[in-house]
């Protein structure tokens, strides 16, 4: 937590020292306050005493607390603003951070993980600063101020107020132990019977289908009534806090007055006023001092949750980061070529190799495929190529230079990347075709409009609403998952790389479309080299050169032809999917 | 306790009126006990109205341990000066020589202070007379009694010599003075506080609170099993709706939508209700009745109190209503902000390939910025109620106090009233900003209550009270049968116009059409789970319209494309809803799809917890969901092939545990493999939702239509 504090800026810090100042003068005017009622009670009291006396010290009471007011007001902006703008701080480095960092990290923390982490966790983070520099900041001045004001002015009161102290945090803090880890249990009940009602509702139709209808019904009600016992429980002891801080403040008062009453009763005539106007005071502020305890007790309370949030974010602000990026951005001699020098690879903390000594070269303008079962590491193996990763052993180079002496941006101006899972962003067809920086021009409309059309795009763009600027949702989810799939297709056609890599960007799309989508690309992008992954033979049957996986190993690599002759897994692979006949006709 | 950081977002409801009565409705149940805790609410706070009143007689009686018996302290010096009138002196001095022995000295002295003291004035009189040695005094001063208290000489002298010290100019030397005295005289006219009084009244107050006290938690305590069973009685409801909904609303409601209504539509009524209530109940109670006691108490200072709280309460509520527009600006930002982090984060790898990292923080920025400035307004804002109110709070209690002083002093009030006053301007000011806020709760309360509500009162699937056949499955034979059968899923848009045909037992049905073309909703159909608009559907010649939903169920066979395994044991997910179902069969199902060897090397066996991110790849929970149709045991089968996701050597196993799986049942397969589209006995082809062809595939290639389009286009160049 201390740790994350260092990122305050330098006119947060100056925030806060003008909280802690300004904190330092409330507290002052605050104690004032009771000061001033005292005098009023003395002068009461009194007989003889002139009105203008008490309107004199009303007045300077009164002027006290417009001053507290004032403060506070001023607290509370400088609070907001320096605990505002220290989660600002916060998100943009998370943010920038999480931009820097490779897929391996990513997927390390997951990306639903890493959004929590940069928005609610931040929010937690916020909040326990701002209530901190309010209260955490307020309170210890303030009880420590007011116990001095009122140590002198009487022993037994001065125990009293211990004693109710001690008690308030004694409650405080048993309330604490009890239920502080029933709530983290809580949580997992509200996971669990929102996993249960989700489960109830995408499975419908299986449910329906099985007339398990009542057994699901049982599940959902067993963690209904889990948790609500366990809320139950919860609340119930939390009830006990309310009525037990009024008591014991109730009962302070009572407590003043009757051991004033009593010490009065045996004083000498001398000591009598004085006592009773002590009395008063004490009573405002042994008020103060359980107040401020209060206040330090209940900030406590959210410490714990903000620390967990702190370190959450401290993780993905020191985590290494595995890619470094090069300097190299000059010109090639060789355009469009890759080549795989016996590259292995294996995940940071995994034991076994997901790639094994792949070696291949493709020249420009050809196309190369991979197969292979799921886990074969067909996906690793061109993740390598944009440096999603790096290879563990051996060396990956495009245009005949090793990636990892680029420049991130050089080396991505090369590549039209299609991801199994086409994303989208909110915007408009065109904004998404248009994606990025290329290291060129704009992409202009007449390029989108091209590329879509290449993409078999063009059919369904125009049916939108807007067209080309028609509007694409957040998730892209008002395009259907062919629909995606084509228009990001359409974003790396729009780039002109040198390298095509479509990683399965073909599944969603039907036989019809694939074939057509594929003719088209090849005409356009005559001098292009294009990498394909692909679950489907008909794909990749008329590609360059095949490689075919099997966990992690390269089995056969040649023509289609070549590998039905060749290679036992491919021919496996492929009579799964087309009849002898068919793959002879074709 | 100050909260921090709460943003109030109002949640407007449709209908408020209406939708609190159903509210209120739906609370029958627990009417008794929320009776009672209401009751007890209004109590606890009707109890901590009185005992301002109470704390303010305390404060009096303590108020009278302060000043002395003035008056009685004048009488008794008076009736010491009766001592020494001139006369009584006279009287007393021409014995003088007698009584006391002295020498002429001493008593040429003696008669020369009475000669001043005749012709002195009375001020430096008690000085003079003092001057005399004490045994003269003592025979000059005769005992005397006081309210039965004999007051020797000694005492009188000791008192007069008291009465001396006394400087006009300082008050403090008469009190002083009054220490001095002889304790018989000073118990007579020393301050007295009643203790017994005092003792009666604390026991009194003391009680009060703690019966306040234990009322106000046996309320909560009552108020939080209300809520908490609402709670659980809204979700079980829902629940149980959600298997009453027909399948049409699931198609056309988003998942996330239902699901907010289980946990955070009703999270919140529970939470709110808990709070909202009895808080209400208990402020407006305190808010009324420190009015009432204030004017009753006393009526000058009760509009004292309330005017000068009000002006407070006005710069609240203004503050309240302009800050709100920030409140939901800080909403919208943040929601940006969220949006943005998410499509960045998903599409991480785009981002980078593409070198949009550097557009992305700079449009990160530009958002994070505009966060940044609603954040700060909107907590801003809403940490300046604290503060306002505490001033509120001040101002009330220093006017209250100037008044109370000024009235104090014309003796028409004692000073207890003012302590009550104190007290009392505590107990207005904070029941109206609860008031407010318990408003606001209400207020999501009923909005929240209302979309749980709304789902509840969905349409349900028509009864089948009235249906009477019911088909035994051991003894179905497996004919199904489409007679001129319509369907459209919108009143108006037919999609199946007039579709019939006749499939015999043990034959299979392909079904085949692009993504998206409708082949779901002959499983609609078949499943029931959709009624057909026109015509009928008839197992075994029986129109499932006279058969319950359950029993067509019954019938069927359902292995689906998106493998649906539930949080649970391996063993769970496939004996499912069928209890009694031996782990024997369980294994024999597993072997026949091929896993059995895999499920045994996982720790556990059957008993392994299947959970969200795991070690179960796509095609292997295919597989289980493939075992646990093999359980089940029905005449008919309905089967989604589609293996996209998995690899395929895996496809190889699925493929052979489905084949197994069509064994001897009818069935009617989403095909996507030319070897099951080639032996089935019907092809369907379907497109934009509709039966387009239908026939053997070679039929259907011999027409030379969409069938044979779609199943060439795969081999193209």
């Amino acid at each position: 937590m201390l740790r994350l504090f260092k990122k305050l800026e330098r006119k947060d810090i100056i925030g806060i020292l003008i909280c802690t100042i300004l904190i330092v003068t409330l507290v002052w005017l605050e104690l004032k306050v009771p000061d001033y009622m005292s005098a009023i009670t003395k002068l009461v009291q009194t007989e003889g005493s002139e009105m203008s006396e008490i309107l004199e010290q009303g007045g300077l009471m009164i002027a006290c607390a417009f001053g507290s007011l004032i403060c506070s007001i001023a607290v509370g902006y400088f609070a907001a603003r320096v605990g505002s703008s220290f989660s600002k701080t916060l998100r943009k480095d998370i943010f920038n951070k999480v931009g820097n960092m490779g897929v391996a990290e990513i997927k390390k923390f997951s990306t639903s993980s890493l959004i929590t982490r940069t928005t609610n966790d931040v929010m937690q983070v916020e909040l326990l600063l701002g209530m901190g520099l309010q209260a955490i900041l307020k309170a210890p001045i303030m009880a420590v101020w007011a116990l001095f004001k009122i140590l002198d002015k009487g022993f037994e009161w001065s125990i009293l107020v211990a004693v109710c102290v001690a008690i308030l945090l004694f409650t405080v803090g048993i309330l604490m132990i009890i239920v502080l880890p029933r709530f983290a249990k809580v949580q997992k009940l509200i996971d669990k019977i929102n996993g249960v009602a989700r489960e109830n509702v995408s499975g419908i139709r299986v449910i329906r289908a099985f007339n398990a209808e009542n057994y699901q019904k049982d599940k959902f009600n067993v963690v209904n009534d889990e948790l609500t016992n366990m809320q139950l429980f919860n609340q119930r002891c939390f009830a006990i806090l309310n009525p037990m801080m009024m008591l014991v403040m109730h009962g302070l008062t009572l407590g003043i007055y009757v051991i004033g009453a009593i010490l009065i009763e045996s004083a000498g005539m001398t000591d009598k006023i004085t006592l009773f106007s002590n009395m008063v005071v004490f009573s405002s502020y042994g008020m103060q001092v359980i107040m401020s305890f209060l206040l330090l007790a209940m900030t406590f309370m959210i410490f714990p949750r903000a620390q967990i949030s702190a370190k959450r974010i401290n993780e993905v602000l020191d985590e290494p980061i595995s890619v470094i990026e090069g300097k190299f951005n000059g010109s090639t001699k060789e355009i469009g070529t890759i080549e795989f020098k016996n590259v292995s690879f294996k995940y940071p903390d995994a034991d076994e190799y997901v790639l094994k000594d792949i070696s291949f070269k493709v020249s420009k303008g050809e196309t190369i495929a991979f197969i292979g079962s799921t886990g074969s590491g067909k996906s690793t193996l061109i993740n390598l190529i944009p440096r999603f990763y790096d290879a563990t052993e051996g060396e990956v180079l495009v245009d005949g230079v090793n990636v990892k002496e680029y420049q991130a941006e050089s080396l991505h101006n090369k590549l039209g990347y299609v991801p199994q899972k086409a994303v989208m962003f909110t915007g408009t067809v065109s904004s998404n075709v248009a994606y990025g920086d290329n290291g060129k021009d704009d992409i202009d409309s007449d390029k989108i409009k091209e590329a879509i059309e290449v993409a078999q795009g063009a059919d369904f763009v125009s049916q939108m609403e807007g067209t080309y600027e028609a509007h694409i949702a957040r998730g892209g989810t008002n395009v259907s998952g062919g629909q995606k799939q084509r228009l990001a297709i359409a974003r790396a056609i729009a780039r002109d790389p040198e390298i095509y890599i479509f990683d399965d960007s073909f599944s969603a799309l039907d036989y019809k479309t694939d074939a057509t989508l594929r003719k088209e690309l090849k005409a356009y992008t005559k001098d292009a080299t294009s990498v394909i992954v692909a679950q489907r033979i008909g794909t990749i049957l008329n590609a360059d050169k095949i490689v075919v996986l099997d966990a992690g190993v390269c089995v056969g690599m040649g023509t289609h032809e070549e590998l039905l002759k060749t290679c036992e897994v491919y021919k496996e692979i492929a009579y799964s999917q087309l009849s002898k006949e068919e793959l002879g006709n074709a | 306790m100050p909260r921090f950081g709460r943003v109030a977002v109002q949640e407007k409801s449709k209908d408020f009126k209406g939708s609190m009565k159903r509210l209120i409705a739906n609370l029958k149940p627990w009417k008794y006990i929320m009776i009672v805790a209401l009751i007890l609410a209004m109590t606890s706070a009707v109890l901590s109205l009185i005992s301002p009143d109470l704390l303010s007689n305390l404060t009096d009686e303590v108020t009278k341990g302060i000043k002395p018996d003035q008056a009685k302290f004048e009488e008794i010096i008076e009736n010491i000066n009766i001592n020494l009138n001139s006369e009584k002196i006279d009287k007393k001095l021409s014995n003088l020589e007698n009584e006391v022995s002295m020498t002429e000295e001493e008593l040429s002295e003696v008669n020369n202070v009475f000669n001043i003291l005749h012709n002195s004035s009375e001020e430096d009189s008690l000085a003079l007379l003092l001057e005399l040695p004490d045994s003269v005094l003592l025979y000059l001063l005769d005992d005397i009694k006081f309210e039965k208290v004999i007051i020797t000489s000694e005492e009188q002298l000791e008192i007069l010599k008291a009465i001396n010290k006394i400087n006009p100019d300082d008050s403090a030397s008469s009190l002083k003075a009054i220490d001095e005295l002889p304790s018989n005289v000073y118990d007579l006219i020393k301050p007295k506080i009643d203790m017994v009084k005092v003792k009666n009244i604390t026991i009194v107050i003391a009680i009060l609170y703690l019966i306040s006290s234990v009322f106000s938690y046996i309320q909560s305590y009552s108020m939080s099993t209300v809520s908490n069973r609402f709670a659980n009685n809204l979700r079980r409801r829902i629940s149980t709706k959600i298997n009453q909904l027909p399948l049409k609303y699931f198609d056309t409601h988003e998942t996330g939508d239902v699901l907010s209504r289980v946990t955070n539509d009703v999270d919140t009524v529970s939470q709110n209700l808990n709070n909202s209530l009895a808080i209400l109940v208990s402020s407006i109670t305190l808010f009324l009745g420190s009015i009432f006691m204030m004017f009753t108490t006393n009526w000058l200072m009760a509009i004292t109190a309330v005017l000068s709280t009000f002006v407070g309460f006005i710069a609240m509520f203004i503050i309240l209503n302009k800050s709100q527009k920030y409140f939901s600006k800080q909403q919208e930002e943040l929601g940006n902000v969220n949006g943005y982090v998410e499509e960045m984060y998903s599409g991480h790898n785009v981002v980078k390939v593409y070198n949009g990292t550097k557009e992305a923080m700079k449009e990160f920025s530009t958002l994070n910025d505009r966060l940044y400035i609603a954040n700060k307004k909107s907590r801003f804002l809403s940490g300046m109620m604290q503060p306002i109110m505490a001033f509120v709070g001040n101002f009330g209690y220093v006017m209250v106090c100037i008044v109370g002083a000024l009235l104090v002093m014309n003796g028409k009030i004692t000073f207890g009233v003012i302590v009550a006053f104190m007290i009392y301007i505590r107990l207005f000011t904070n029941p109206l900003s609860q008031i407010a806020q318990a408003m606001t709760s209400l207020q999501s309360t009923v909005a929240a209550s209302e979309r749980v509500f709304e789902f509840l009162d969905e349409k349900e699937m028509p009864t089948q009270k009235d249906l009477k056949k019911h088909l035994n499955k051991s003894k179905v034979k497996g004919e199904i049968e489409f007679r001129n059968v319509k369907f459209g899923y919108d009143p108006g848009r037919t999609i199946i116009k007039n579709f019939s045909v006749k499939v015999k037992p043990g034959q299979k049905i392909a079904i085949v059409g692009p993504t998206g073309a409708g082949k779901t909703t002959m499983v609609n159909l078949l499943m029931k789970f959709y009624d057909i608009n026109n015509g009928d559907i008839l197992i075994d010649g029986v129109s499932t319209k006279e058969l319950s939903r359950e029993n067509v169920h019954e019938l069927f066979v359902m292995v689906l494309q998106d493998t649906w395994l539930f949080e649970g044991t391996i063993g769970d997910n496939i004996r499912f809803n069928k209890e009694d179902v031996s782990d024997r069969k369980i294994w024999e199902a597993l072997k026949t799809v091929g896993v059995d060897h895999f499920v045994s090397t996982l720790p556990g066996g059957l008993d392994y917890q299947i959970s969200d991110n795991d070690a179960i790849s796509q095609g292997q929970k295919q597989l289980l969901t493939i075992a646990r149709g093999m359980i089940e045991d029905a005449p008919f089968l309905i089967l989604d092939e589609a293996t996209s996701n998995v690899d395929t050597r895996t496809e190889e196993l699925v493929q052979k545990a489905m084949d197994k799986l069509m064994e001897g049942r009818t069935s009617f397969i989403i095909a996507h493999r030319l070897s099951t589209i080639r032996n089935a006995d019907l092809i369907l082809v379907m497109k934009d939702g509709n039966i387009v062809e239908q026939g053997t595939h070679d039929e259907l290639l011999d027409q030379n239509g969409f069938y044979a389009s779609l199943y060439n286009s795969q081999f193209e160049k």
